[in-house]
C-alpha cells in the first residue's frame, strides 16, 4: 500500500512533464503543469505520513502553500491564454523550441 | 551581539514588508504622481536598514533571525551574509534608479500603465528582498514564486502579440522551473526532515535522494535564470518588455535564479563537489557565455543585443562551482554587481533611444551622439564595464576570477573568461559602430522632447557607478568575504 | 606641500583627464572656451612635467599609491624612463593641439574629438608614470578605448572598419597581456617596476616564466606594431592627420614599445630575460619588423601609408636595442623613443599640410611640391634625412649606438640589419625628396604654404628633431638623458 502513492506521484509527474514539453496547445501545457504540481503535492502528503503517531504537519503546510501558489499562477496563465486567443485566434505558440 | 540580532530583525522585516505595504498603497492611491513618490520613498527609506545591516555584518559576521521567535527546524530563518547584503544593496539602488526613471517616463506618456507597473514592481521588490534574506528552502520557493508571478505580467505591459507570446513562453519555462524546484524541496525534506539552510550541510545532505533533489532544483533554477541551454525565453521577453521592466528582469530577476544556484551548490549541497560534476557545470557556464555573446553579435535590434548579453553574463555565475575559492567568490559577486548596474543603465538608455527615435534597430542609430549624447555615453560606459575593461567593476571581477583560476591551476577557465570579455567588447563596440556612423537620409532624427533630463542622466549615473566599482575592490572586499563558504581554513563560518 | 609635490605624477595625469571632462561638458558649441581649456591644459602639463624632470634629475622620490584590490596597488611614480616618455608626450601634445585646432577648423564633432584627444594624453601619461604592470595595464587599455573614437572620427564605413580591426588587435593583445600580468602576480607576488627586475628568483620554472614573458610580450607587441601583429597600423591612417601624427606615430606605438622596455628592464630584468633566451625573441622579431616595414613602405604610394609602414619599421629599433642588451644598444633603443617621435611627427604634420592645402595625398602627386610649399617640404626633408640616418641628425645617432651595441655584444647581424634598413629608408624617402625638389609642379597647380596653425607646428617639430641630432652632445638632450637612464641600470 505504501508504495502505490509515491509511484502514482511519479507517473503523474511524468505525464505532467510530457504535457508541458511535448504538447503544443497552451491549455494542454497548462494542464500538464497542474498535473505535475499535483504529483509533487501527492508526494509531499506521502512524506507527511507516519507509520504510527500523528502525521507530520510541515509537508501538509507546504502542500497548502503550494496549492495557493499554483492556483494563482494558473489563474494568471488562463487570463493570458484567453487574451492571447482573443488577439491572435491561435491556441498554440508557433515556435516549437523549448526545453 | 543582541543589538546585532535586533538590527537584523528590524532590517529584514522592513526590507520585506515595506515594499509589500507600499504596493497596496500604490494600488489604492489615485494620483499617478503620488504613486511615484511612494516608490521613491520606499527606496530612500530602505537605505537606512541596509547601512545598519552592513555595519553589523562587518562587526559580527553573518546574522540570523528566526521569524516569529521560532527557531529552526520548526521556524523559518532569515539570514544575511556578504553575498545577501550585496544583492540587497544592488536591488535597492537599481529600484531607486528605475523608479526615478519611470516617474519621468510616466509624466510624458499618459498611456503607460503606471499603477500596474508600480504595484507589480513593489511586490517583486518585496519578493526579491525576501529571496535574498531567506535561509529556508521552502520560504525560498515562496519568494521565487512571488518574483515570477510579478515578473511575467511586466512583460505583458507592452501590448501586442509579440509581448503576449514572449510572456507565455516565459510563463511556461517559469512554471516548469517552479515545480522542479518544489520537487527538490520535497525530496530534501523526505530525506532529512529539514528545510533550514543553517542545518543542512555536506554531512546531512548526501546520497541518491539528495542528488536527485539537487538535480531537480538546479534544472528548475536554471530555467528561471535562463542559463544555457534552457534560456530560450529570455531574449524575446526582455527585449519586448517596456525598457524599465527589462532592466529589472535582466539585472535582478534572472540573477536571483543564478544566485540560488550558487547558494545551494556551495552551501547545503556542498557534498556534491565531484570533479566531473562541477567542471561540467562550469563548462556549461562557459558555453552559455560564448553562445550568448555570439548571438548578441547577430542581433539587429539594440534590446536584443542587451538581452542576449544577459544570457551570456549569467554564465559567469556557474564558474564559481569548479573554482570554489574566496577569490572566485568575490569575483563572481563583484561581476554580478557590475552587471546589475550596467545592464540597468543599458536598458534605460535603450529606452531613451527608442522613445527619441521611435526605432530599436541598430541601423537607425547613426549619428546618435549629436542629439542624445548623454544616452550614448551611458551605453558606452556601461558596455565597457560589461566587457570587463579597466578601470571598471567588471575588470575587478574578471581579475579576481582569472587570478582564482590560475591559483587553482585550472587555467582552462581563463580561456573562457577572456573570450567572454572579448566577445562582450565586440558586441558593445558593434552598437557603438552604428552610433558613430554618419547618418544617412533614411535615419530618423531623434526628438529630444520625448526624453527628459532625468531620463538621460539616470543611466549615465548607473553606468558611472559600474565604473566606480572599479575603484572600490579593496574597500568592499571585507564585506564580500563575510559568510563566504569555508573555502580556506580559518574563514568565519 | 611635500605630499602635493610627491604626488606630482598624479597631477600630470589628472591635468589632461580633467581637461577631457571639461571639454565634454562644454559641448560642441563653445569652441572658443574649448580652445582656451585645451591650451591651458597643455601648457600646464608641460610646466608640471618640467618640474618632474628636474625633480627626477635631482634624485627626488615621487609616488602615489592606492590599494585597488587586496594585495594589489595602483601605483604612479616617476623614474627616469617615465620622464623620457612623458616629456616627449607633453611637448608633442602641445604642438599637436595647435595643429589640430587648425586642421579641424569647421569640422563637425570637435567636442568629441578634443575630449578624447585629451583622454588619450592622460592615458599616455599614465602609461609613462605607472609603477607596476597592473597600473600600466589600466592606462594601456584606457589608451585603446580613448583612441578608438578618434580613429573612427569621420564616421565613414572605411574608418569604422579600420577601427574594428584596430580594436580586434589591441583588445586581443590586451587580453593576453592581462592573463600574463595575473599569472605573474600569482607566481611572483608582484608586478612592480624595479630597475633590474622585480621578479623574485625561483618563483617558477623556466618554462612557466617563458610562457608568461611571451604572453606579456605579445600583448605589448601588438601596440608596438611588431610583425606579424602590425596590420592595424597602416589601416588606422584613415584617421585625421593629428590623430595619425600624435597617436599612431607617437603615443600608441610608443606605449607598446615602452611596455617592452619596462618588461625586459624592470620586471624580468635583463639577466633573467637573457637566461630564458627571450631576449632573442625580442631582438629577432624587432629585426624582422624593421626590414619588413621598410620593404612594404617601398610599395606604398599613399603618403600616410608610406609613413605608417616607416613607423612599423622604426619603432622596432627600440625593441632591437632592448633585445640586444648591453649599455650601448640600450642607449640606442631608448633614445630612438624620442628621436623617432620627433621625426615622425614632423613628417606626419607635413603630410597633413600637403593633403589639406593642395589635396596632395600620394607620392605620385608630389612633383614640384618643394616649389609649391617650400617651408613644409623643408621640414619634411629634415625629418626624412633624419630617418635615413644622415649624420649628424638624430636617426644617425640611434643607428650608431645600435650598431656599436650589436658589435659590443657580439651580435653582428644587427649591423647587417641596420645597413639594410638604412638603404631601404633611403630608397623610400629619397625619391620623394627628388620629386619634390627636382621636378616641376604639374601644370596649373596652385602654390601656397599651409595656414600658420598648420605650418608652425611642423616647423617647430622639425626644429626639435634637428636639435635632437645636432645638439645631442649638450646637456638635456634626449641622448644625454638616456645616458643618465642607462647609468642607473648599470649600477
Amino acid at each position: 500500500m505504501s508504495l502505490i502513492y509515491p509511484l502514482t506521484a511519479g507517473v503523474l509527474f511524468a505525464i505532467g512533464l510530457y504535457g508541458i514539453l511535448a504538447r503544443t496547445e497552451l491549455i494542454h501545457r497548462l494542464l500538464g503543469a497542474n498535473v505535475m504540481a499535483s504529483a509533487v503535492f501527492l508526494y509531499l502528503i506521502v512524506v507527511s505520513t507516519a507509520p504510527e503517531g500523528d502525521p507530520d504537519p510541515v509537508p501538509q503546510a507546504m502542500v497548502l502553500t503550494g496549492i495557493v501558489i499554483a492556483v494563482s499562477l494558473t489563474a494568471f496563465a488562463l487570463a493570458l491564454l484567453r487574451y492571447f486567443h482573443a488577439l491572435s485566434g491561435q491556441r498554440a505558440l508557433e515556435d516549437e523550441d523549448d526545453g | 551581539m543582541a543589538e546585532a540580532v535586533h538590527v537584523m530583525a528590524w532590517s529584514s522585516t522592513l526590507l520585506i514588508f515595506l515594499p509589500l505595504l507600499a504596493a497596496l498603497l500604490v494600488y489604492l492611491v489615485p494620483g499617478r504622481r503620488l504613486g511615484g513618490w511612494i516608490c521613491i520613498g520606499v527606496a530612500a527609506s530602505l537605505f537606512a536598514p541596509l547601512v545598519l545591516l552592513a555595519r553589523e555584518l562587518l562587526a559580527h559576521g553573518p546574522l540570523v533571525f528566526a521569524f516569529g521567535g521560532h527557531d529552526a527546524p520548526i521556524g523559518i530563518e532569515l539570514a544575511a551574509d556578504g553575498l545577501a547584503l550585496a544583492m540587497l544593496w544592488l536591488t535597492n539602488v537599481i529600484m531607486l534608479a528605475v523608479h526615478a526613471y519611470t516617474n519621468s517616463w510616466i509624466e510624458r506618456d499618459p498611456d503607460f500603465r503606471a499603477v500596474e507597473f508600480r504595484t507589480l514592481v513593489l511586490l517583486m521588490w518585496s519578493g526579491l528582498n525576501g529571496l535574498f534574506l531567506s535561509a529556508d528552502l521552502f520560504n525560498l520557493y515562496v519568494m521565487l514564486e512571488i518574483v515570477t508571478l510579478t515578473a511575467v505580467p511586466l512583460v505583458v505591459l507592452s501590448r501586442g502579440g509579440t509581448a503576449l507570446r514572449a510572456a507565455m513562453r516565459y510563463l511556461i519555462f517559469a512554471l516548469t522551473g517552479s515545480i522542479l524546484y518544489l520537487l527538490g524541496v520535497a525530496l530534501v525534506y523526505a530525506d532529512t526532515g529539514l528545510l533550514a539552510i543553517s542545518l543542512l550541510d555536506a554531512n546531512t545532505l548526501t546520497g541518491p535522494v539528495a542528488a536527485t533533489a539537487l538535480a531537480a532544483m538546479t534544472a528548475g533554477l536554471a530555467m528561471k535564470a535562463a542559463l544555457f541551454p534552457v534560456h530560450a525565453w529570455l531574449p524575446k521577453a526582455h527585449a519586448v518588455a517596456p525598457s524599465p521592466a527589462s532592466a529589472l528582469l535582466s539585472a535582478l530577476v534572472a540573477k536571483a535564479g543564478a544566485y540560488l544556484v550558487i547558494r545551494l551548490w556551495l552551501g547545503p549541497f556542498a557534498a556534491f563537489d565531484a570533479l566531473v560534476l562541477v567542471q561540467g557545470l562550469g563548462a556549461i557556464g562557459v558555453i552559455g557565455i560564448l553562445y550568448g555573446s555570439l548571438q548578441a553579435l547577430r542581433q539587429p535590434k539594440l534590446k536584443g543585443v542587451i538581452a542576449y548579453s544577459t544570457v551570456a553574463q549569467l554564465g559567469y555565475f556557474l564558474l564559481l562551482l569548479p573554482l570554489a575559492t574566496l577569490g572566485a567568490w568575490q569575483g563572481v559577486i563583484y561581476h554580478g554587481l557590475t552587471h546589475g548596474l550596467a545592464k540597468t543603465a543599458l536598458f534605460l538608455a535603450a529606452g531613451n533611444l527608442i522613445r527619441a527615435t521611435g526605432s530599436d534597430r541598430l541601423e537607425d542609430l547613426g549619428g546618435a551622439d549629436r542629439f542624445i549624447g548623454g544616452t550614448l555615453m551611458a551605453i558606452a560606459l556601461a558596455g565597457v564595464a560589461l566587457a570587463g575593461l579597466p578601470p571598471t567593476g567588471g575588470f575587478i571581477g574578471k581579475w579576481w576570477l582569472i587570478e582564482a583560476a590560475l591559483d587553482a591551476g585550472q587555467w582552462w577557465w581563463v580561456i573562457g573568461i577572456t573570450a567572454g570579455g572579448l566577445l562582450a567588447a565586440a558586441y558593445v563596440f558593434r552598437v557603438l559602430w552604428f552610433a558613430m556612423h554618419q547618418p544617412d537620409a533614411a535615419t530618423p532624427t531623434p526628438d529630444r522632447n520625448r526624453v527628459s533630463l532625468a531620463m538621460v542622466w539616470i543611466p549615465v549615473l548607473l553606468a558611472s557607478a559600474a565604473i566606480g566599482l572599479g575603484f572600490t575592490g579593496d574597500l568592499l572586499a571585507p564585506w564580500l568575504a563575510i559568510g563566504a563558504p569555508g573555502f580556506d581554513a580559518g574563514d568565519t563560518p | 606641500m611635500t605630499a602635493l609635490y610627491t604626488a606630482l605624477p598624479l597631477w600630470v595625469v589628472l591635468t589632461s583627464l580633467v581637461a577631457a571632462l571639461v571639454i565634454f561638458a562644454l559641448g560642441e558649441k563653445r569652441s572658443r572656451a574649448r580652445v582656451i581649456v585645451n591650451l591651458i591644459a597643455t601648457v600646464l602639463k608641460v610646466v608640471l612635467v618640467s618640474i618632474l624632470l628636474v625633480g627626477v634629475y635631482l634624485g627626488h622620490d615621487f609616488g602615489f599609491r592606492v590599494q585597488l584590490l587586496p594585495g594589489i596597488d595602483f601605483v604612479l611614480h616617476a623614474d627616469a624612463l617615465t620622464i623620457l616618455l612623458s616629456t616627449l608626450s607633453a611637448l608633442l601634445w602641445l604642438i599637436t593641439t595647435i595643429y589640430a585646432i587648425g586642421y579641424l577648423e569647421d569640422s563637425p564633432n570637435r567636442c568629441r574629438f578634443f575630449g578624447f584627444f585629451s583622454l588619450c594624453v592622460a592615458a599616455t601619461m599614465g602609461v609613462a608614470a605607472a609603477g607596476n604592470l597592473f597600473t600600466f595595464f589600466l592606462f594601456y587599455e584606457l589608451l585603446t578605448l580613448a583612441t578608438w573614437p578618434l580613429v573612427v572620427h569621420r564616421g565613414t564605413t572605411e574608418s569604422l572598419r579600420s577601427g574594428a580591426l584596430y580594436l580586434a588587435y589591441t583588445l586581443g593583445g590586451g587580453a593576453l597581456l592581462l592573463v600574463g600580468i595575473i599569472a605573474l602576480q600569482v607566481v611572483g607576488g608582484t608586478t612592480a617596476f624595479v630597475a633590474g627586475g622585480s621578479l623574485p628568483p625561483g618563483s617558477a620554472s623556466a618554462g612557466v616564466l617563458s610562457g608568461i614573458f611571451l604572453l606579456l610580450f605579445i600583448g605589448m607587441a601588438v601596440k608596438a606594431a611588431v610583425v606579424p601583429l602590425h596590420s592595424w597600423l597602416p589601416k588606422a591612417m584613415v584617421a585625421p592627420a593629428p590623430v595619425s601624427a600624435l597617436l599612431h606615430a607617437v603615443a600608441v606605438v610608443k606605449a607598446g614599445a615602452f611596455g617592452i622596455v619596462r618588461l625586459v628592464q624592470d620586471v624580468f630584468g635583463h639577466d633573467l630575460t637573457a637566461f630564458l633566451g627571450m631576449h632573442h625573441v625580442v631582438a629577432i622579431t624587432a629585426g624582422i619588423t624593421i626590414l619588413y616595414g621598410s620593404i612594404r613602405a617601398l610599395g606604398a604610394d599613399d603618403l600616410k601609408q608610406r609613413l605608417a609602414w616607416s613607423t612599423v619599421s622604426q619603432v622596432s629599433y627600440i625593441g632591437l636595442g632592448i633585445g640586444i642588451g648591453g649599455h650601448l644598444a640600450l642607449v640606442g633603443g631608448l633614445v630612438h623613443l624620442v628621436h623617432q617621435g620627433l621625426m615622425k611627427i614632423t613628417l606626419f604634420f607635413c603630410a597633413g599640410n600637403l593633403a589639406e592645402t593642395h589635396e596632395i595625398k600620394k607620392v605620385s602627386q608630389m612633383d614640384g611640391a618643394g616649389r609649391r610649399m617650400p617651408w613644409t617640404m623643408a621640414a619634411f626633408t629634415l625629418g626624412a634625412l633624419g630617418m635615413i640616418g644622415l649624420p649628424p641628425l638624430a636617426g644617425f645617432i640611434t643607428k650608431w649606438y645600435l650598431a656599436t651595441g650589436g658589435i659590443e655584444t657580439g651580435q653582428y647581424w644587427v649591423v647587417g640589419v641596420l645597413i639594410a634598413s638604412t638603404l631601404l629608408n633611403a630608397a623610400y624617402f629619397l625619391p620623394i625628396l627628388a620629386r619634390a625638389w627636382m621636378r616641376e609642379p604639374p601644370a596649373g597647380a596652385a602654390s601656397g604654404e599651409a595656414l600658420p596653425t598648420l605650418l608652425w607646428p611642423a616647423l617647430i617639430a622639425a626644429l626639435f628633431a634637428g636639435g635632437a641630432g645636432f645638439l645631442a652632445g649638450m646637456p638635456w638632450s634626449p641622448l644625454y638623458w638616456v645616458e643618465f637612464i642607462s647609468e642607473l641600470y648599470l649600477r
